[in-house]
């Protein structure tokens, strides 16, 4: 056992009693969270916590049973190791996830996730891993690794800060959209300038840092699309959020 | 052979200490005049060359199978510059051969960063290596850490006669069954402190996948109390006092003592290797304490998530008056992200008096989320450390600090206090 947070320390009931609690769903925690991708989970959490709701946090790790209400799901990256381990239980749980995504439950997806909820990734060395094709891309390993800081702009969410490090180079499909274009570094792939991609309530992205903390519009759209869902509306109560934009300055200033 | 290319470096040796830095560039000099230099030196050493590596504790490591090997009465060669690139070795090699490029030492021990030590052990195979971890580090540089794990495996597959691996990191554990030539021997933990050590599998709390308890190790770290440890080396544990700080570095203890019997092969004497690991310094900068204003300053460095984690565990916050510095130079990896990965709770109740470092907002934005107070936010070191000590008047302070903060917090601090200085 570890010192680090459970999903248990973390889960907060609502402190306001008009409001309620957020179902928030970790997707392969052991496997899938080396790149610091826990600090999404815990901006939802504290931004939920914050403004008077509550959070509950949730695990999904390969052969557990596949939770019955969730109302966010977080996936983030991993080894091609941790990549292995899950394939399996990810396939079975892939008709829910399918589901849900077609049903517009709000998903954060980063890296390994991202790459896995696309139609296929095919290794360097040739061989075809299935995804689960709830996103309509395709992934392919390159033999250089695209690895540095990134800065992409978007429409929907502005200014996008955060650190790419990855080999396969992703492709979106024709219908398909980017989830912004890239200002600086690599993003999906080393040739066009698109980073990540939009699907519904999805918003998937090669971009750790972890994402959330310094995009924290990205973290309110997730949290205001599920509240919405679930509540009819959503208190966005205005969070100081300085500190994000001054670590996003001094972000946006380093070195590739 | 020609002595010229060893007196040319030796030459450009003593004009950089002149400029007064530089400790890599004699070696970049002999290297281009003679390719074999560093080989031959080192292939001649009685006892042959101990290799270190891993993410974590490399340095102060080396530093006590140094003084390990030195306590038996060995004259022992080490990359004592903290230049752990192949080039790094060969300027200290400098320092120390002959005209002819003679080293006299019984043995070597060089701490080699884990890419360069590739490049090493094709040039000088190891008689023995001592691979502590793989932690989460320098993502960028390497990708991966199962890249990582492969550089390693890479020197316990040159060494040709001991391998000695940490029995809890279950990558390192794991290079065991590639290994043919050679023997390995393991140092680990006892049971009841496994959980002080979560690796990066287990930061969630998963289950450990390590198959420690099933390998017997040579040396086990059985009882850690404060600066106080417990060691068991043959079924008998041996209680000592050390002057490093941190449980990290108390663990490493384990690992330079199972790296120093391997090289002793059974020649070892016990109580002096024990009273040689109590009188083992911290090194430069790691956990190193100092006197600012009469009050104890301590320097903990922090690079990856365990070693931070490790480093907010180690030391007690109550009473004292906190400071973190966080670079992202390429020293010290570009991604912010394993921030996110350190639980900073135990800061809550003090809160942090000042975060400094040109990533100071995001050290301060992960603070936010876990509810630590931060008195101030000032992204240059050493205005930040002028804030802190006129702050902290009357109370001990901690600053955490990623290496290039850590160099640069030392430098400002030696114009205020007196800094041990190693050359």
């Amino acid at each position: 056992m570890s010192d680090a947070p459970s999903a248990a320390a973390l889960t907060g009931a609502p402190t306001d009693p008009q409001k309620g609690s957020l179902r928030v769903l970790q997707l392969y925690p052991r496997e899938m969270n080396i790149y610091g991708d826990y600090g999404n989970v815990l901006v939802l959490k504290q931004r939920l916590a914050w403004r008077g709701y509550g959070a509950e946090i949730l695990e999904h790790n390969a052969g557990d049973p596949f939770p019955d209400d969730v109302d966010i799901i977080v996936g983030g990256g991993g080894q091609d190791s941790g990549q292995v381990v899950i394939q399996e239980d990810l396939q079975a749980i892939a008709p829910r996830l399918r589901e849900l995504a077609e049903d517009g439950t709000p998903m954060l997806l980063i890296c390994g996730l991202y790459q896995l909820f696309g139609n296929s990734f095919r290794t360097y060395e040739g061989t075809v891993i299935p995804g689960i094709g709830v996103l309509d891309l395709e992934t392919r390993g390159g033999s250089e690794r695209l690895i540095g800081n990134v800065v992409a702009t978007s429409e929907e969410f502005g200014e996008i800060h955060g650190y790419e490090n990855h080999s396969g180079q992703t492709f979106l499909g024709s219908g398909l959209r980017p989830l912004a274009t890239v200002v600086k570094g690599s993003g999906n792939n080393a040739e066009e300038k698109h980073e990540g991609a939009r699907y519904r309530n999805i918003v998937a992205s090669y971009l750790h840092g972890s994402l959330l903390p310094k995009n924290p519009m990205i973290a309110d759209f997730l949290l205001r699309t599920a509240a919405e869902r679930k509540f009819g509306a959503f208190d966005d109560a205005g969070l100081d959020d300085s500190l994000a934009d001054l670590a996003r300055q001094h972000a946006g200033a380093r070195p590739r | 052979m020609n002595p010229l290319p060893v007196l040319v470096g030796k030459a450009a040796r003593f004009a950089s200490r002149l400029r007064g830095g530089g400790s890599a560039f004699p070696g970049l000099v002999v290297e281009r005049l003679d390719p074999g230099f560093m080989g031959r030196a080192l292939s001649t050493l009685p006892r042959g060359v101990v290799v270190v590596s891993g993410t974590n504790g490399k340095t102060t490591t080396t530093k006590m199978v140094v003084e390990l090997l030195e306590g038996q009465g060995l004259k022992v060669f080490t990359n004592r510059t903290g230049s752990n690139f192949t080039r790094g070795v060969a300027a200290a090699l400098l320092g120390e051969v002959d005209w002819r490029g003679r080293l006299r030492a019984d043995v070597a021990v060089l701490e080699l960063d884990e890419a360069h030590a590739v490049h090493f052990v094709k040039l000088v195979p190891p008689r023995y290596s001592l691979l502590l971890n793989v932690l989460r580090d320098q993502l960028d540089r390497f990708g991966e850490i199962d890249a990582t794990t492969r550089l390693l495996e890479r020197i316990a597959l040159a060494t040709t006669e001991t391998v000695v691996l940490n029995r809890e990191d279950p990558r390192v554990a794991g290079l065991a069954s590639s290994i043919t030539a050679a023997d390995v021997v393991y140092f680990g933990l006892d049971a009841s402190l496994r959980s002080t050590f979560p690796n990066d599998d287990e930061l969630r709390g998963a289950a450990g996948t390590a198959p420690a308890a099933a390998l017997p190790a040579d040396v086990v770290l059985a009882s850690v109390d404060g600066n106080a440890a417990g060691f068991e080396v043959e079924g008998t544990t041996t209680h000592t006092d050390l002057r490093l700080r941190g449980v990290y570095n108390i663990f490493n203890a384990a690992a330079a003592l199972a790296a120093a019997r391997a090289v002793l092969g059974g020649r070892a004497d016990g109580d002096r290797l024990f009273s040689s690991l109590a009188a083992v310094e911290p090194a430069f900068g790691r956990g190193e304490s100092l006197v600012v204003d009469g009050q104890a300053l301590e320097l903990v460095l922090v690079k990856n998530p365990s070693g931070f984690r490790l480093g907010l565990k180690s030391f007690d916050p109550a009473g004292c008056a906190t400071m973190i510095a966080i670079n992202d130079n390429y020293a010290d990896g570009r991604d912010m992200s394993w921030l996110w990965d350190v639980d900073f709770d135990s800061l809550g109740l003090g809160g942090v008096d000042v975060v400094s470092g040109v990533r100071a907002y995001d050290m301060a934005l992960r603070l936010k989320y876990d509810d630590v107070r931060v008195g101030a936010v000032e992204p240059d070191t050493t205005e930040a450390l002028r804030q802190f000590i006129r702050g902290s008047a009357g109370r001990p302070k901690r600053i955490f600090c990623t290496y290039t903060a850590m160099l640069a917090v030392r430098r400002e601090l030696s114009k205020i206090t007196k800094v041990e200085v190693v050359s």
